[in-house]
C-alpha cells in the first residue's frame, strides 16, 4: 500500500477546561429560560401593567372614586358628553280636551289617535298630549327603554291620568338622555285597562339650568351660561355607574382592594407554610406527623364557608368592611397547601449530600434551613405564590359578589361585578368592564405561573 | 384494601368531629348574642329563651349535648326561623344542591375528559388551538359572569324558540337543572381539561401505545384501552377537591338562578346570625366533602390496579 497511515500522538486537549459560557446562578438561568418564553414574558408585563394600573393610575387620573356625578349616570364609555344650558322649567298646564260620549255604549276602548310631545323633550321633563278616546274615564302612562312593538311590553305604568279631561302627562321621573318608549291606554270607569294602546319614541336630551352650571363647576360665570349653549360635562372613559361615579376611578381604586388582597394574603400565608412546613420537614418524626395531620384537618374545612364564617368572628356587621378579617381568613385557611410542598421539598433535600457536608462543618440547625434549605425550596414556592394569587383573587370577587366580602361604597371588582350585574340588560358596560379585569389579571398570573414554573424547576415542566 | 378503607373512614370521622368542635367553639367566642334583637327583652323571658336553647348551662355541658346530639344526626332548632328544626332546612335544602353539585361535576368530569383527550389528540391543530384559548378562558372568567352569561343565554334561546326550553330561574324539572348546573361546572372543566391534556400528550406516544399500534391494534381501540384509561388516573385523583370546590362554589350560581339550595340558605343564615343553622350546614358540607374525598380515593384504588392501598 502506498498509503501511509500517520500516527501522531493524541495531544492533551485543553478545550475540556475551557468555559464555553459564563456559569450562571439558578436565578440568572431561570431567567433567560423565561425571557425565552413568549407568554410567560408577555403575561409578566401584564402583571406590571396591572400594577402600575393601581399605583400610579390614581395619581393620573384624579377622579374622586366616591363622587357621583348626577348629571352622567349609567353613562357608557365615551358617551353623553354634552349638556346644553336651558332656563327654568316653567310649570305646564296641561292640555285638555272635551269629554266625548262613548259611541256605542259598552264597547271597547280603543287606543288615543295620537301622541305628541309638547315642546323639547328634555330630563327635566317629557310633556305628552294625545288626543282624547270616546268615553274614556283615564288614562295610563307607560314608559319603557325598550319598543314596545314586537310583544306589546308597554314597560313600566308611570302614572294613571283619572281625570278624562285631561289629555297630557308631564313626566319628571328621573329622566336620563336616552330613547324613551311612551305608550298610552284607555282606562274605562271601573279602571280596566283596554288592549289597544299609542306609542310613542322620544329622545331626551340633557340639560341644565344655567345655575346649575356654576353650581357645578361647568362655567365660570353665570353669563357663559345663555339658554341653547352647549356645555361639556366631566369626561369619563370608561363611563359611570348606577349612582354616576367615575368607573375608571372606581377600577383602579377598586383594583388596590383585589390586587391588595390578592397578593399580600398569599405572600402571608406562604410564609406560614415555609414556617410550618420547614419545621415538620427538618423536626421529621412524631412531630412531623403531628403537625402535618393537623394541616390535613385545616385542608378538610370547608372554604368559602369559613370565610364567611371569619365574619361572624371578627364581627362584620352587613355594611362594615372586612379587607382585615378576609385576609386573616385566608391566611389561616391557606397555609397548609404551602406547608405541605415546603416539608415535602425539605425533607428530600435533607438528606443531600452537600448538608451532610455543611453540618460536618459545623453548621448550627437555624444556618442549615435558613441558608440551604428554604432558599434550595424558593423556585417552587415562587411557583405556588403565582398560582395563589389568581385563587385569592377569585376568592375576593366571589365573597364581595355575595356581599359578604367588601362593603359599599369601597369598590373592589367582585363588589363592581355584583352592583353590575343587575343593570347587564341596558348597562352592560357596569359588568363588563370589572368582569374583564378580573379575567384579564387572573389570566395573568396563571400564564406567569405557568412560564415560572417551566423557567425554575425542570421536573415540573409542563408538556406543551 | 377493607383496612384502608376502615383506617380512612376513622381518620375522615375525626375531621369531623374536628370541624364540629372548630365551628363550635368559634360560634361561642363570636362577639354579640344570637338571642338579642331590637326589642329589648325582659330578664325572666331571656332566662326563658336561653333554657330553651340550652345555652344556660356551662360550656363543656354545652358542648357535650352538641356533639351527642350530633351523633344522632341532630342539629337542634333555628334561631329566627320559630319551631323549625334545622334537620328539616338542611333536609330540604341539601338535596337541591347536592343535585347541582353532582350534576355539575359529572358535566365537568365527562367535558374535561373529552376536551383534553382531544385536545392531545389534535395537538397542535385546529381543535387542540381552539380548546386551549377556551380553557384559558373557562380558567380566567369569574363563576358569576359565567353564571349572568348563561342566565342571559337561556333567555336569548327562549326567545329564539318561541317557548320556555330552560326556565331562567328556580328549580324543580330536568329543564331547571341543564343551564346551573353546566355553568357551574364550567371552570372546573377547563381545569380538568387542562389537567387531562398534559397526562394524554404523555401517553399518546408511549411505548406501549407504539406497540399496540405496531401490532395493527385500530386507532379507536388504542385510544378507548390504552390512551385514555391511563390518561384519565390524574384527573380521577383531582376529583375529589374538585368536588369540594364545586359544592361550596355553589353559592353564585345559586344566588343567580334563584335556587333553593344550602349555599344561599348559608349566606341568608350568617346574615341573620341563625347559629344552629350556620354550625349545622357547616358541619354538613364538611362532613360532605370529607367523605366524598375519601370516596373518590378508594375509587382510584379500584380504578388503577397498580395503586396498592395502605
Amino acid at each position: 500500500m502506498a498509503t501511509t497511515l500517520s500516527f501522531e500522538p493524541v495531544q492533551a486537549a485543553r478545550e475540556v477546561e475551557t468555559i464555553s459560557r459564563p456559569s450562571l446562578s439558578y436565578w440568572q438561568d431561570a431567567w433567560i429560560r423565561l425571557k425565552a418564553n413568549k407568554r410567560a414574558l408577555f403575561s409578566l408585563y401584564l402583571v406590571i401593567a396591572l400594577l402600575a394600573f393601581t399605583l400610579a393610575g390614581p395619581l393620573l387620573w384624579r377622579v374622586d372614586p366616591a363622587v357621583p356625578d348626577l348629571d352622567q349616570i349609567s353613562v357608557p364609555p365615551g358617551a353623553g358628553r354634552a349638556v346644553t344650558v336651558v332656563e327654568e322649567r316653567a310649570p305646564w298646564m296641561g292640555v285638555s280636551a272635551p269629554l266625548t260620549p262613548a259611541a256605542s255604549g259598552a264597547g271597547t276602548l280603543g287606543a288615543p289617535e295620537t301622541l305628541a310631545v309638547a315642546g323639547w323633550a328634555t330630563t327635566r321633563a317629557v310633556r305628552l298630549h294625545w288626543s282624547s278616546v270616546p268615553g274614556a274615564a283615564g288614562y295610563r302612562v307607560y314608559r319603557s327603554i325598550f319598543d314596545p312593538e314586537p310583544d306589546g311590553a308597554l314597560g313600566l305604568p308611570i302614572a294613571d291620568v283619572l281625570n278624562p279631561a285631561n289629555v297630557s302627562f308631564e313626566d319628571r321621573l328621573d329622566l336620563k338622555p336616552l330613547l324613551y318608549h311612551y305608550s298610552i291606554a284607555a282606562l274605562n270607569a271601573a279602571g280596566e285597562e283596554s288592549a289597544a294602546y299609542v306609542s310613542l319614541a322620544v329622545a331626551v336630551t340633557r340639560v341644565i339650568t344655567a345655575e346649575e352650571a356654576l353650581q357645578k363647576g361647568l362655567v365660570q360665570s353665570i353669563d357663559d351660561a345663555a339658554p341653547g349653549d352647549v356645555l361639556k360635562l366631566p369626561l369619563h372613559p370608561l363611563g359611570t355607574d348606577y349612582l354616576g361615579r367615575d368607573m375608571l376611578a372606581r377600577l383602579m381604586h377598586g383594583a388596590r382592594v383585589s390586587l391588595f388582597i390578592g397578593i399580600v394574603a398569599p405572600f402571608a400565608f406562604v410564609l406560614l407554610g415555609i414556617l410550618y412546613g420547614s419545621v415538620a420537614g427538618f423536626m421529621g418524626g412524631r412531630v412531623d406527623q403531628a403537625l402535618m395531620r393537623f394541616a390535613d384537618f385545616v385542608v378538610a374545612l370547608p372554604f368559602l364557608l369559613f370565610m364567611i364564617l371569619f365574619r361572624i368572628l371578627f364581627d362584620v356587621q352587613p355594611g362594615d368592611d372586612s379587607i382585615f378579617p378576609m385576609m386573616v381568613a385566608m391566611v389561616l385557611l391557606s397555609w397548609p397547601a404551602a406547608a405541605r410542598l415546603v416539608r415535602g421539598q425539605i425533607l428530600q433535600i435533607r438528606e443531600e449530600g452537600y448538608i451532610g457536608a455543611s453540618r460536618l462543618l459545623g453548621a448550627k440547625t437555624n444556618y442549615l434551613v435558613l441558608r440551604h434549605m428554604i432558599p434550595n425550596t424558593m423556585g417552587v414556592i415562587l411557583v405556588t405564590l403565582t398560582f395563589a394569587v389568581p385563587s385569592a383573587i377569585f376568592t375576593e370577587a366571589f365573597l364581595s359578589f355575595i356581599g359578604m366580602g367588601v362593603a359599599p361604597p369601597t369598590p373592589s371588582w367582585g363588589s363592581m361585578c355584583n352592583e353590575g350585574l343587575k343593570t347587564m340588560l341596558t348597562t352592560p358596560h357596569e359588568l363588563i368592564a370589572p368582569a374583564a379585569l378580573i379575567s384579564v389579571t387572573v389570566l395573568a398570573f396563571n400564564l406567569l405561573g405557568d412560564g415560572l414554573r417551566d423557567a425554575l424547576d425542570a421536573r415540573m415542566r409542563s408538556t406543551e | 384494601m377493607a383496612r384502608y378503607a376502615l383506617k380512612r373512614l376513622l381518620q375522615g370521622i375525626v375531621t369531623v368531629w374536628f370541624i364540629a368542635t372548630a365551628t363550635f367553639f368559634a360560634m361561642h367566642f363570636v362577639p354579640g348574642d344570637p338571642l338579642v334583637n331590637d326589642k329589648a327583652v325582659p330578664p325572666e323571658i331571656r332566662a326563658n329563651l336561653e333554657a330553651r336553647y340550652g345555652l344556660d348551662k356551662p360550656l363543656p355541658t354545652q358542648y357535650w349535648i352538641y356533639l351527642r346530639n350530633m351523633a344522632k344526626g341532630d342539629f337542634g332548632i333555628s334561631f329566627t326561623q320559630q319551631n323549625r328544626e334545622v334537620n328539616d332546612i338542611i333536609a330540604e335544602h341539601f338535596k337541591v344542591s347536592a343535585t347541582l353539585g353532582i350534576l355539575a361535576v359529572v358535566f365537568a368530569a365527562f367535558g374535561g375528559i373529552l376536551w383534553g383527550a382531544l385536545t392531545a389528540l389534535y395537538r397542535n391543530r385546529a381543535p387542540d388551538v381552539i380548546i386551549v384559548m377556551l380553557v384559558i378562558l373557562g380558567i380566567s372568567v369569574p363563576s358569576f359572569v359565567f353564571a349572568a352569561f348563561g342566565q342571559l343565554g337561556v333567555v336569548k334561546i327562549n326567545d329564539w324558540l318561541g317557548f320556555t326550553l330552560f326556565p331562567v330561574a328556580g328549580w324543580g324539572t330536568v329543564q331547571h337543572m341543564i343551564v346551573p348546573s353546566m355553568v357551574l361546572g364550567l371552570g372546573t372543566m377547563a381545569f380538568l381539561t387542562r389537567l387531562m391534556r398534559s397526562s394524554m400528550l404523555e401517553i399518546v406516544n408511549a411505548d406501549f401505545v407504539r406497540t399496540a399500534r405496531a401490532k395493527g391494534v385500530p386507532a379507536t381501540r388504542i385510544f378507548r384501552k390504552h390512551q385514555l384509561r391511563n390518561a384519565i388516573l390524574p384527573v380521577i385523583t383531582v376529583l375529589g377537591p374538585a368536588i369540594a370546590a364545586i359544592t361550596t362554589g355553589g353559592f353564585v350560581v345559586e344566588i343567580v338562578f334563584a335556587i333553593p339550595g344550602l349555599g344561599r340558605y348559608f349566606v341568608q343564615a350568617v346574615q341573620q346570625s341563625d347559629y344552629t343553622v350556620i354550625m349545622g350546614t357547616t358541619v354538613l358540607y364538611g362532613a360532605f366533602l370529607v367523605f366524598m374525598v375519601i370516596a373518590v380515593d378508594l375509587v382510584y384504588g379500584l380504578v388503577d390496579p397498580r395503586v396498592r392501598l395502605e
